[in-house]
């Protein structure tokens, strides 16, 4: 079976972001950049169903300018066959990329797409739901173990009280979670392979998407600063300051 | 028009989280209707008929909803939705799994995770773990919201609102419940705890969380943990406070043997008071703590749990 595993080039986890002198966005200028974390997930996962024999092709797929090129090199480096660059401008509404990916997945008839959970630029944590109905797939959402069985998968998810596993009928959408697996380091015989590896670009306009935003950007902020406090000497200043000053136990 | 909330509940029982919701739906309208879509709908409808600006409570049994099953949930919602102009859900775990699917299904964009409702319209929302925070507009003739619970004080209580019942058949035919496995604890949840106290990966390991114990029962805390220390495998997932875990902003929080990344400190900093223990002194997390204490922790655990 193949799977499908959509990446998003974002800020490296361990910049710090800034907000831009006119508050209209983060500055990103000369930032390092680098795969979304939980989409490194996704693509470990994918390779790792492939290298159990679950699996016979793994496909990445990135949407962006030419710079997510990097991002899926990166991808066939770990272990993918193949990657697609959807070539369209940057800030997409996530209806949108879900559109998008929803025309690939119609070309390329994946059983699994398998998404990060959430990127950590816009934090919405919506795509792969969104992938999901418009293809009148389940979803499998904050996955911490994935099975494939029979026709089906079984996804055990990271939900607020403990585990929930759920059942899903394939082709399927999965999104990733944290513990789901540790993804690994390209090597460099792989990053060299990788280069040729096959990598095709189309554009957006191609697969016929209305990308018109449905969500306008009014403004971006840097939030309310916390001030540094005190530094207490022991636990009975400590738990003084918390009785008297703090009133909070 | 109206605007809908869906309730958030568990085991027959109506979670904090939705008189959040409701009261970000407040600061739109004054006509808000509450689904309540569950197996044993009655218990729940009834706690969220009494949340103060609810004038309507809709009900709908049904075994996948009350298994928070995406698929079902957004086929019931989608079956009323054209009757509202805001649909809210709290940013949970299921919230934040089905109302994508709501939205894309009714080919909406959806805004998720708010702390703040500017107008009817435009919402402000973190984004970059926290670091900035987006003022964002909706084009949508019909809005679909999740809220951050932690931002919103919940709405107060009223005498009962009226409860009806809707018809649907639910269409899902590509999922179904498996298993659950439910962290069983007696202690407050993170998201509604008044007190929490939270260890990092200066707790070694997960056997000395137990430290943590005895505090937390005296405080009536709930038990967090960082990502680094879920990640060592020293606690569950459901125990992580940050970007990717939890969103807590307890009255009184306390860090222990954590650093304070950035993903942590986004999960936390709007706590009123936030103490952090910790033996480096140069550790981030002191830059937003109210209380610092350098110390070693298992000096200051046992110590500090005498005395109190």
């Amino acid at each position: 079976m193949k799977i499908l595993v959509p990446v998003k080039r974002v800020i490296d986890y361990n910049v710090k972001v800034r907000v831009n002198s006119d508050n209209t966005n983060v500055d990103l200028n000369n930032t390092k950049m680098a795969m979304n974390p939980f989409c490194e997930i996704a693509v470990e996962e994918a390779i790792r169903l492939k290298e159990a024999g679950n699996a016979t092709e793994v496909v990445v797929v990135s949407i962006g300018d030419k710079a997510v090129h990097e991002q899926l090199r990166t991808a066939l480096a770990l272990g993918a066959d193949r990657a697609i660059h959807i070539d369209a401008a940057q800030n997409l509404d996530s209806l949108h990329v879900a559109k998008l990916l929803a025309k690939l997945v119609e070309q390329e008839q994946p059983e699994l797409t398998i998404l990060g959970k959430q990127a950590i630029d816009s934090d919405n944590n919506q795509t792969g739901q969104m992938l999901a109905a418009l293809l009148g797939q389940g979803q499998g959402t904050f996955a911490s173990k994935v099975e494939l069985n029979d026709g089906k998968v079984l996804v055990t998810r990271e939900v607020d009280g403990g585990l929930q596993t759920v059942g899903l009928a394939l082709p399927a959408v999965v999104t990733t979670d944290l513990r789901l697996n540790e993804p690994r380091y390209a090597t460099l015989p792989n990053i060299m392979k990788a280069k040729r590896k096959p990598l095709e670009t189309i554009s957006a306009d191609s697969l016929g998407v209305d990308l018109t935003p449905r969500v306008t950007l009014l403004k971006v902020e840097e939030p309310s600063k916390r001030e540094a406090g005190v530094i207490v000497e022991d636990v009975a200043e400590l738990v003084s300051k918390l009785k008297t000053e703090a009133k909070v136990i | 028009m109206a605007l809908l909330v869906i309730a958030e509940h568990e085991n027959g029982v109506l979670k904090p989280d939705t008189a959040k919701a409701v009261a970000a739906a407040l600061k739109v309208g004054n006509d808000i209707h509450v689904l309540v879509a569950a197996a044993n709908v009655d218990p729940i409808a009834q706690s969220a008929a009494q949340i103060d600006g609810v004038s309507k409570v809709v009900t709908f049994t049904d075994e996948g909803c009350e298994q928070h099953l995406a698929e079902s949930l957004s086929d019931v919602v989608l079956s009323i939705a054209n009757n509202y102009s805001h649909i809210f859900a709290s940013a949970t775990t299921t919230g934040k799994n089905f109302m994508p699917r709501v939205a894309a299904l009714l080919d909406k964009s959806q805004i998720s995770d708010i702390i703040d409702v500017v107008s009817a319209d435009t919402f402000k929302r973190p984004i970059y773990a926290g670091n900035a925070i987006a003022t964002v507009q909706s084009n949508e003739e019909l809005k679909l919201i999740t809220v951050r619970s932690s931002a919103f004080d919940a709405s107060g209580e009223q005498s009962a609102c009226e409860i009806s019942s809707l018809e649907h058949n639910v269409n899902n035919t590509v999922s179904h419940f498996v298993s659950a496995e439910v962290t069983e604890s007696e202690r407050p949840e993170l998201t509604a705890a008044p007190v929490i106290i939270s260890g990092g990966r200066g707790m070694q390991n997960g056997d000395n969380f137990a430290l943590l114990n005895g505090i937390a029962d005296k405080l009536g805390a709930a038990i967090g943990a960082s990502r680094a220390a879920v990640d060592a495998g020293f606690v569950p997932n459901d125990m992580q406070v940050g970007q990717t875990g939890k969103i807590v902003a307890p009255d009184l929080y306390i860090a222990v043997g954590i650093s304070g990344a950035i993903q942590h400190l986004a999960g936390m900093k709007d706590s009123k008071v936030i103490v952090a223990i910790n033996k480096d002194p140069d550790a981030a997390i002191f830059q937003v703590a109210d209380y610092g204490l350098v110390a070693d922790l298992f000096d200051v655990l046992p110590e500090l749990e005498a005395a109190l």
